[in-house]
This record gives C-alpha cells, structure tokens and sequence, in this order.
C-alpha cells in the first residue's frame, strides 16, 4: 500500500464502460494503476506494476480471470485478487476461488460496498458475498460424510467449524461483517479471521463437492 | 382505584379480576361469591352482565353500554326478548313454580346484556369474545364435537325430564294439562302478535351480516387493487421513457388481473408447476422483481420438494418480501432460505426505513398477522425484527417431515 494509505488497484475488465463506472464509483479512495482488457496483457501489466488489489472480472478474452491468477500468483504471490462477476453460477465463483481469488463480488455491487471489499482485500482479508457463503455453506453441508473420511480427507480443511457456519449463514442473511459481529458478540477481526480459513479451506479442501468443479473445469 | 375489567385475569369479562384487584380479595373468592349468588336467586348473573356492560375494561375510556346507545339494532333486538319474558312469566305463574319466575327476570336480563356486549364490544375485547370464549362456550359447531353432541343430547333430556316430573308432580296429570293449554294459547296469541316482528329483526340481521361480508370483500378487492394494479401503474409511469418495459408491465398486469377475476386465482400465488423450494422461490422473486421494481438477492442453500406447509411458507416469504420492497424504500431484499434435515428456515431482509414493531398501528397489523397465521397453521413459527433506521428482517421457520432430497 502507498503512503497515504490509498491501495493501489489494477482493472482487468473487457468492458469499457464498466471500467470507467468502476473508476468513478472508487473515486479519489484508491489509485488506480492501470488497466487491461485481456489475459494476457493483464499478466504482463500486473507484474510489471505489482499492485495491491487487482479488480478481476471473471469472464475475459484470453482465457477468463483464471488465466490472469494462473500467470501472477505463482511469480508474485503478494498480488491480491478480488473477483468480480455479472454470474453468480457456482461453477464461476468457485473456478476463480480455487485459482487464487480472495474474493468475490457481483456486479451488481454498490460503490461503498465494492470500496469496502477492496480494503479488506489489500489487507489480507476474504471478501463473501452472500451468493459465495451460500454456496460454501451448500458445499460444506452436514460435515465430512463417511466417503470423505474414507477417502482420507483432513477433517482440519474438508469442514467448516459450527462458528464459521454461524458467520456465513449471516453472511448469506445479508449481514455486513459488521452485523454479523454484533451479533455474534464477536470483534470484526474475529469475523475476518473466520471469513479467511473458510478461503483456506475453500481453496485447499479435496471435499468431493469442491472436487467436482475443479475436474469439471480442469483446474486440477 | 376505579373499579376496571381486567384483561388479564379473565374466564368472561374480567368482571371477577377487576374486583379482586380493586378490593384486594383473591379472585377466587370473589368467583366462589358470584356462583353462590347465581345459585341462590340468580342474581350473580344478572350482576355480572350489568357489570360486563357498565364497566369499562382497563386501558379502554367508555364503558359497551356508551357505545350500545347508538345501536338501534341492538336495541331492537333485546326489546325484543321482552315478549318472550314476559311469556315465561305467565307460564311460570300459570303453573305456579315460582323460582322459575324469580330466576327468569335475572338471565333474561343478562341476555340481553349479551347482546349488547357481543354487538358493541370494543375491537380488542370482539376479538377475545370470537377467538376464545365463544369456542369455549359453543358446543357441537367445532371438528371434535361427538361427545360434544353426546353431552347435548344428554343435558336435554335430563331437562325435559325435570320440566315434566314438575308439571306432573303436586297435580296429577289432569289438572295439569288445564294451565298447560292456557299457557299454549297465551303463547300462540304472542308469537301472532310478534311474530312479524320477529321475522322481520332477523332479516334486518342476515341483511347486517350479508353487507359486512360484502364490505370485507370490497376491502380485499381495495387491497388487490392498490397492491398490484396501482402499484403497477405508478411503475409505468416511472418508466415511460422506456416503451418494452411499459408493454411488459401491462402485459404483466393484464395476466394477473384477468386470472384473478375469471379463474378466480390469487394474485400472486405460486405457481402450481413449481415443486422444489428452490424452484418456488425462483418464481417468487421474478414475480416480486417484475411487480415492484426491485433486486431480490436469493441465496439458497439446499433443496426439497414443496409440501403443503413449505407452500405456506413460501406464500408468507412473497408477503414479506412484497412489504419490504413496498414500505421499506430499500432498493434491495435480501432472501436466504437454509434446508435443514429438520426444518427449514427462511430469512426476508432489507436494508430500507425500518419500524417500531411495538408502534404499528391496529389496522396496519394485517400484513404482521396474516404472515404469522400462514406459519402457525402449519406448525411453523415467523418472527419480525425492526427498528426505525436499521431495517426489517422477517425470520421464517416451517417443520418439515419428508426426507431431504
């Protein structure tokens, strides 16, 4: 992050109009370094920029957002990527969750909102949309059946712990983490800290629902 | 302390309550001295209705009888026991049983207090009197009613019995029957002289209850009207620029309405080829984002197939969902179902103004009520959270029996 605490931002995003939409609504709050509008521009770019938080758009010429996570991550791991899609289909969430994403947002998101998921993203921490713990939760559902333990998972990343379902079911609800951590009775950091090792595990689990996309999409 | 009817601690009216509390006496003594009064001469129930009637209830500024007065009909009607009173008197002296004479004057006067309670209560106390006592009272009109009937029959005949053995006893059957004419004839010259009357008081009361259903309908078709129609033209007008949207608007529109009044559907009712709850809701947050030109954002976690009471469940949804996107000025609903092996759970948000749930005025409770019924009919339960400023959230829960798919 620079000095004025401004995150630096990178736009990748096919679209022109939503581009300049998107600049508008983020305003004078972040830097915007640059944009691209294909895959492969898109990694060159970001390398040589090394932002804080890139702004991927899921559907993109050349190969789509997982391209972009597939060409970056592994050189420069401390890039940030925050997804965004017009679908909300589980296979697209999940395909660019699993590539790297620490984050997911619709389009339909508002300007506050997308501003927010963007701090939370350049500080390291998990952006859900409802959509996104909805699905988690669907794909977590009644804990690690007899197949999964019998083909070996790690019930430490193939399950969600009662806490994590109680704040992605909020999550789900609408809540803000805010919300969510009143309720709970819980610090925002705590929220976080959950929202963060449901990704983990979102991204690392063998669970055969989570499996099941990534073959469907070749992603392992 | 002015003497009130208690709400609180009630079996009838509350009459024994407001007097304990008033006196000091525990209530029940208090009951135990109104049914010994009733025993002895009958009065206990003439003073219990007059009481009924002339005090008023807690938290409420007039007595029934301040509002009885401009009840013509009403009225009317209790002039209009007079003849009957007056007919079981003459046959009470015709046979010489004089306790029936004395015990007659006090319910025929506690009938007719009746009427003016049942007729004149205020809304809350009505809805008391319909939704509890009468049910308590009535026999043979609910479901479980044989022994109901069983016990009628049974009381009845036990009566007649006792109505018989008086006349006979001390007389003799002959000099029995000479009163028993007299008392006939005096009864047919009562219901000649009254009879039309009668007749007339009661078609004047089917004619009261057929204009009150009528007006309950003209209400439904108001609240038809203004939900979809009005609702529906003001989105017109806002969108004039746009002509597709208008056409499919009215289009729109046109179906519910023509389905309304010629198949006789419900606005808004699920469609039927709906099965799943995913599904059903899918269909319902179309209907809801073509109708009232807001985003509903659904998330769904699991499915099953749609019962009776997950039908329920997803009327109750569309109700909270259309209010918020009516009254809360949010933009957005939230809409998050969850299917539990158990149960499912459904949870209708919005971000918008908000309200007192404590401060809804009466007539505006319909909506709270109605979402409620839907859910408590079949074993469910709703729960509404709102504050002004901060939003609605409709929680929803429904049992469920059949098996996850």
């Amino acid at each position: 992050m620079t000095d004025q605490g401004r995150p630096r931002i990178f736009l990748v995003e096919d679209h022109a109009v939503f581009r300049a939409g998107v600049r508008a609504e983020l305003g004078d709050a972040v830097e915007v370094v640059g944009e691209a509008d294909e895959a492969d521009a898109a990694i060159e770019l970001i390398c040589e920029r090394s932002p804080d938080v890139v702004l991927l758009d899921v559907h993109l010429p050349g190969g789509g957002g997982q391209a972009v996570l597939a060409g970056v991550l592994p050189t420069h791991p401390e890039v940030r990527f925050l997804a965004l899609s017009v679908s909300d289909a589980p296979e697209d969430v999940i395909a660019v969750i699993r590539a790297g994403a620490r984050g997911y947002l619709t389009k339909t998101v508002s300007g506050p909102d997308l501003l927010q998921g963007v701090y939370r993203v350049a500080a390291g921490d998990a952006v859900f949309s409802p959509r996104l713990a909805g699905f988690v939760l669907d794909a977590f559902a009644g804990g690690a059946g007899a197949g999964d333990l019998a083909a070996g998972l790690d019930p430490e990343l193939d399950q969600i712990s009662p806490r994590e379902r109680e704040v992605l079911r909020l999550i789900a609800r609408g809540y803000t983490y805010k919300e969510v951590a009143r309720d709970l009775m819980i610090s925002t950091k705590t929220v976080e800290s959950h929202v963060s090792s449901v990704l983990r595990k979102l991204q690392l689990s063998t669970r055969h629902e989570l499996t099941k996309w990534a073959t469907d999409r070749r992603l392992v | 302390m002015p003497l009130r009817r208690s709400t609180e601690t009630r079996v009838l009216g509350g009459v024994c309550g407001g007097v304990a509390r008033t006196t000091g006496i525990d209530v029940t003594f208090v009951r135990i001295g109104f049914v010994l009064l009733t025993l002895g001469s009958g009065i206990g129930i003439l003073v219990y209705a007059l009481a009924w009637l002339f005090v008023p209830l807690e938290d409420e500024p007039t007595n029934i009888f301040s509002r009885a007065l401009s009840d013509r009909r009403g009225i009317r009607l209790v002039i209009a026991i007079i003849p009957a009173f007056v007919l079981v008197q003459v046959v009470a002296a015709s046979l010489s049983i004089a306790y029936v004479g004395t015990f007659t004057w006090p319910v025929f006067v506690a009938a007719g207090a009746a009427i003016l309670i049942k007729r004149n209560a205020s809304a809350a106390e009505s809805a008391w009197i319909d939704g509890e006592l009468v049910p308590m009272l009535s026999i043979g009109t609910t479901r479980h009613s044989r022994w109901r009937l069983l016990g009628r029959i049974l009381g009845g005949a036990f009566l007649a019995a006792a109505g018989l053995f008086i006349l006979v006893s001390g007389h003799g059957i002959g000099t029995a029957l000479r009163p028993v004419g007299g008392a006939v004839l005096f009864i047919a010259a009562i219901v000649i002289v009254f009879g039309p009357w009668w007749l007339s008081l009661l078609r004047d009361l089917m004619a009261e209850r057929q204009a009150r259903a009528r007006a309950e309908e003209r209400a439904q078709m108001a609240a038809h009207v203004h939900d979809s129609v009005l609702q529906t033209l003001a989105l017109i007008q806002r969108s004039a620029e746009d002509p597709t949207q208008v056409v499919r608007l009215a289009r729109a529109q046109e179906r519910e309405l023509r389905s309304w009044l010629f198949e006789g559907r419900l606005p808004g009712s699920i469609a039927e080829h709906a099965t799943t709850l995913s599904e059903g809701i899918e269909v319902l947050q179309q209907q809801v984002e073509a109708d009232h030109g807001v985003t509903v954002e659904v998330v769904v976690v699991g499915d099953c197939d749609l019962s009776d009471a997950l039908r329920a469940l997803l009327e109750a949804t569309r109700e909270a969902t259309v209010n918020a996107a009516k009254w809360s000025g949010a933009a957005e609903v939230s809409l998050y179902a969850e299917v539990e092996c158990d149960a499912v759970s459904l949870f209708v948000r919005d971000r918008g103004r908000g309200f007192d749930p404590g401060a809804v005025p009466d007539d505006r409770q319909g909506i709270a009520h109605s979402i409620c019924d839907r859910m408590h009919h079949f074993g469910g339960s709703a729960v509404i959270r709102s504050a002004p400023g901060s939003g609605t959230e409709v929680e929803l829960s429904m049992p469920r029996r059949e098996l996850v798919r």
